[in-house]
Formats: structure tokens, sequence, C-alpha cells
């Protein structure tokens, strides 16, 4: 007696019966003397009722004794198989045993039937151990492929993303990249071109994975060739059009903004295929740069509207991917564009707007949140003219001094006022510095301890810019409005025990500049600190 | 700006305890601060006097210490006066209105000269 035990496939949580599969079957091998027969082994149909038979009688049987509209009955009896052994654990069939006639050509005894009986009772769990230790690995090695995979899709992307920032005189560029967990297609690339004009392009590939950073790879080599052969971001859309047309997947497409920079004057070509419509920020609002255009790939022969903008000195742009404002919160709403439109126009924009952004889309999707698609943000600043050293400390010009973010530690605000006074250098007397080191000490402990409560993992976001002969302080914590008025102090009270001893730290901010504002949504709050930089008659009396 | 933790020592002229103050006067010195005064205080000076000839940095919490030792000292009935203040930490203590409470002096021979003729006076 010799049986050949086929694998038999399940489907992890449901039997085969309700994965759909055919039952798998040992084939027999029918043996005589001098003659040996291998029989190819056999599946039986979910809905054969030999299967059920054997579920409800799960014990040896004589084959000819089976009276069954069988299909796999028909096919076991002309295999020449004589006996019948279920393997049945856990009421499930796992597989028959099939013997042929024995070779001394005698019937098979009940002592026969009985030993095989309980050969079937310990065989039938150690195979669908076997089976389920054998499924396992099948998973795993999908796991292991699945990862892999994605290491790959990662490594073309993070090879391909630039490792360098730009760097252009007067101008600020930062970028931010963070891929979803099944890697999306995104990207961003820097062209720097011959006459010193600079090709900015955002994109996103439909699709994940492997596949979405191919044609990533692919768009990016292509879009770099026409760059520098073509002089406006239309015809370099239309080249690299026509020649991903040909080779994409069809259930693939790429949208792509390229934008071309002169640094000098400010001219900003762009022309758009299918992407988000970047943001442009200036000091009267954000606005849409809008130009239609088809996304890449989709068909030959498109061709793209070209616009312009001139940026002036402070603007910002915002090119990003569909991963920020598709982001979903936990009620399924969207991060949605008119948000952040708005948030756009909360902030004086520059380098800070991407933490400032990522701050709301944290705090709007929540801790839990698992990121759906690749996020990509890229800013482009124009910042102002510096002054000349004769006008320094007067004033003149307006322009960003400094623009950064501190974790909310105790103590940070040593840090701030450092950064701060660097940033400030002699633009004020060392008697007004003092005060605005003070000012700026007590605005930044206030954000640390009051607005973001300790949290290390929430920045206090500090810029300075000098604006209209004003120097300006902006300290932004994620406490949000309305802030409870504070009781004024009053000493002879805190003396008396009638009013804590604390309580002086708004009040010295208020004494020790010239102007304080409040500013702020309901996650944001700033304080605005203004020192007057015409000199010490404009300052504001403090004794 | 790197934080300078506070140190502070209690010596005594004529009838005076001099609390010396070295450091910052920030929310980690109220032990310090408040260890100095009971020192000071247990002495039974004249008057105490708080020398900030070595302090660079006092912040909202730094003041609202100093106001809960001028608390204690005005239970005690103990004269306090301050010395050594930067022009700026004096600003501050005009608006805060410790000044009214705690007499400046330039100097500590300031400090210690009119100690000892308040002294002599009442003697």
């Amino acid at each position: 007696m010799a049986t050949l035990l086929r694998s038999v496939r399940t489907e992890s949580g449901k039997t085969r019966q309700e994965a759909g599969e055919p039952q798998a079957t040992s084939a027999p091998v029918a043996e005589r003397p001098g003659k040996t027969t291998m029989i190819t082994a056999m599946d039986i149909a979910p809905n054969d009722p030999l299967a059920a038979y054997f579920c409800s009688t799960p014990s040896v049987v004589e084959i000819e004794k089976l009276h069954l509209d069988s299909p796999a009955l028909t096919a076991l009896r002309q295999s020449g198989v004589k006996l019948i052994v279920p393997l049945v654990a856990q009421g499930e069939l796992i597989g028959l045993l099939n013997l042929g006639p024995r070779m001394s050509e005698q019937e098979f005894t009940s002592e026969d039937r009985g030993l095989l009986n309980n050969l079937a009772v310990q065989a039938a769990p150690a195979v669908r151990v076997a089976q389920l230790v054998y499924q396992q690995q099948l998973e795993v090695q999908e796991r292991e492929r699945i990862e892999q995979e994605l290491r790959v899709a990662h490594l073309i992307q993070q090879t391909l993303l630039p490792k360098e920032l730009p760097a252009l005189e007067g101008w600020r560029v930062a970028a931010y990249y963070q891929p979803a967990r099944a890697v999306g297609g995104d990207f961003y690339d820097f062209v720097y071109l011959s006459d010193g004009r600079l090709g900015l392009v955002v994109g996103d590939v439909t699709d994940k994975g492997v596949p979405a950073a191919l044609v990533m790879a692919t768009t990016r080599s292509i879009l770099r060739a026409a760059a520098q052969r073509m002089d406006s971001p239309s015809p370099v859309l239309e080249h690299t059009n026509d020649m991903l047309c040909p080779d994409i997947p069809s259930n693939m497409f790429v949208t792509c903004l390229y934008a071309i920079l002169d640094p000098r004057t400010g001219l900003l070509r762009y022309a758009n295929a299918g992407h988000d419509l970047p943001y442009r920020r200036t000091s009267t609002g954000v606005e849409e740069m809008r130009a239609t255009g088809m996304p890449l790939g989709l068909m030959p022969g498109m061709t793209y509207e070209e616009r312009e903008v001139t940026l002036g000195p402070d603007d910002s742009i915002l090119f990003y991917s569909d991963g920020l404002v598709e982001a979903h919160n936990a009620q399924k709403e969207m991060f949605g564009f008119p948000r952040l439109r708005r948030l756009m126009g909360n902030h004086p924009g520059g380098e800070a707007m991407i933490d400032y952004l990522l701050d709301h889309l944290k705090g709007f999707t929540g801790p839990d949140w698992e990121q759906e698609d690749d996020t990509t943000l890229v800013v482009l600043q124009r910042m102002p003219p510096a002054p000349p050293p004769s006008e320094r400390g007067r004033g003149a010009g307006v322009g960003v001094l400094a623009d950064f973010s501190l974790p909310s530690e105790p103590g940070n605000e040593r840090e701030a006022v450092r950064r701060v006074v660097a940033a400030v250098g002699d633009r004020l007397p060392a008697a007004r510095l003092e005060k605005l080191k003070t000012a700026v000490a007590e605005a930044a402990m206030n954000a640390i301890e009051h607005g973001n409560k300790n949290q290390p993992d929430v920045p206090v976001d500090i810029q300075v810019t000098t604006r209209d002969e004003s120097l300006i302080v902006r300290i932004t914590d994620r406490g949000g409005l309305p802030v409870p008025e504070p009781t004024p102090p009053d000493l002879e009270a805190k003396l008396a025990g009638r009013q804590s001893p604390r309580g002086w730290g708004l009040f010295l901010i208020e004494k020790m500049v010239d102007e304080m504002r409040v500013s702020g949504d309901a996650v944001h709050h700033t304080l605005e600190l203004i020192m007057h930089l015409k000199g010490e008659e404009h300052g504001r009396a403090t004794a | 700006m790197a934080a300078q933790l506070l140190e502070a020592s209690v010596r005594r002229a004529d009838g005076l305890a001099i609390i010396d103050l070295r450091g910052d006067i920030d929310g980690t010195t109220e032990e310090t601060l408040n260890a100095a005064y009971a020192e000071a205080a247990s002495t039974r000076p004249a008057a105490i006097a708080l020398n900030f000839g070595g302090v660079e940095y006092i912040n909202s919490t730094g003041i609202a210490l100093i106001v809960g030792v001028l608390a204690q000292a005005r239970k005690a009935k103990l004269p306090i006066s301050t010395f050594g203040l930067s022009e700026h930490y004096k600003e501050i203590f005009q608006i805060t209105r410790l000044s009214d409470f705690m007499h400046i002096y330039a100097n500590e021979a300031d400090a210690v000269g009119k100690t000892s003729n308040a002294k002599a006076q009442r003697d």
C-alpha cells in the first residue's frame, strides 16, 4: 500500500468549501505484483456529494459500497481505488487516503479497516498542522515579498528626490516629503537651467509601490532632458506627455506641475498637467495659480496652457500633493482646499509654513492617523532685499530676519532669546534689546507652558521680521484662542497673600515692548511683539 | 543664553545680612533663594540686602520668588533692600513696584551705610 498526498490549499479563516476551492484528495498507487500504477492527484469539487458524505461519516469505506452521484467517486473508481480512508480534522475533510487492491488479491479485513481508521484519526490532525504551517509559510513569503517591494519603491523614490535644496540669492526654497506606508508616486525635482533660471517640478503618479516609482523615475528623466532643451514649461510638458504615452501602463497617469523661475526678476512661468493648483501667498491674500492641462500619459498630442506670475518680496508659493488636501480625519472629513487656503492666509509664509501646515494636518487627522498617501510640500519664497548697511537699525526695508520652531520644553525660552538676539543684531540699542529679550523670554515661556502644555513635539514658531520701520517678533503656540484674560498683578495684594505671587509674564511683556498684539484662531495663538526702530524717542516710555 | 544655576551665600556686614546671588533667578531657584533667606533671617540682622551683582537673568517666575521673599521679610518686619541690579532690572523692579517695598541701592557700601545709620538712629 502506498499513497501520494497532494498538497491541500485553503484560505485563511475559511474552509475550502467557503473558499470555493476544490478539495484535494490523495491519489492511489495501485500495487500489484510486477505492476505499479501512479495516479495523478485529483481535486474534489466543493459541491461533490462525496465531501459531504465523508464529513458526516468519517470512517474507512469500500468504494463499491458507495452509491453517490459523485464525479470524484467515478474518477476514484476508474483509478482502481478499492478502499477510501477519509482524513477529517475538526469536522473538515482535508484529504483521502486511497488504497488499491491488496497485493495478495485478498479482501481488506475488518482488522485492516480498524488499523486504517486508527491511522486516519492520528494522521488527519498531523496533516492539518502541516497544511497550516505550509499556509503560514506562504503568507510570510507573501508579506516579505510585499515589504521588499515597498523597500524597492521607497529606495527608487529616495534616490531620485533632490539631495539638496536650491541656494538662490534672494530666495528660499524648502521641501517636505513623507511617503505613505504603501509608497505612492509623489515626486518633486529642481532643474538647474544654464541661464541661471530654476525649474521646479512637483508631480504625482497614480498607483503605488514599484510600478508608480518606476513611472515616476521615467517621467522625471524625460522631463529633466526636455527642460534642458526647451525654453518654457508648456512644451516641456507636451514633450514629456508624448514620450510617456506609448509606454505608460493603461491604468496609470501622472499629474505634474512644471514652473521656471527667473530669480533675477521674480518671474515664474508655469504649466500644469492636472496637478493640484499651487497657491501664492502675498501681503494681500492667497490666490490659486491656475493653468489648465490634462495629466501626462493619458493621450498624446496634448497642449498645456502656460501662465506667469511675478513674485514680490516676501511672496511665497506653495506646491503640494493631494496627500495633504485629501487627508481624512476620523469623521471622514477631508482636509480640503479651503482649509489649506485659509491656513496659508493666516501664516506669514516662508519655510515655517511647512511646519505650520503639517501641525494643522496632525491636529486635523488626530494622533492615530495612518497616512493615506504621500505628502509633498515645496515652498518657494522671495526674500525681501537686505537693507544696505547704512540703513540697518533704522528699519528700512521689509524682511524676514529669522524663522524657526522650537520644541515646547521648559528652558527653551533661552534658545528663543538667543536666536532672536542673533537675528536682531544691532538694529536695537542695548537697553531696548534687553527689553525685547525679557519680552521674548516671557512670551516663549507662556507659549511653551500654557499654550503648548510643555509637549515637546508641539512646536513654538518664532518669526522675526522688519516691516515699516518696526521690528516684529511673532511667537505662535498651539493653544488657540480665546486666551483667558489674566488678572493684572497687584504687588500689595500679592504681599498680603490675596493674590498669587506669580502672574507677571504678560504684564512684563506689555511693559517691555512698544506694541503687543494678539491674534490666532481656534488652534493657534500668536503674540506679536513690536519694537519701533526709529529711535529711542519713539519708544514707549516704560518707567 | 545658557542657564546658570543660582548660587546664594549669606554674609554679615555690620547689622546687615547680605545674600550674594550668582546665576539666574527663575523657576528652578526657589529652594536656593528661600534657604538663603532663612539663613540670613536666622542671624537676626537689622536688615537684609539682596546682592544682584552676579545675576544676569530674572524672569517672571523669578520675580514671583522675590515677591515671596519680600512677603516673608515683611511678615518678620525685616527691612529688605537690594544692590547690584542692572539698569534693566532696576526698571523691572520699578515697573513691578518691587522698588516701593525694597530700596534699590547703587552698591553695597550705600546699602551697608544706610542700614548702619538707621540702626544707629534707632539705638
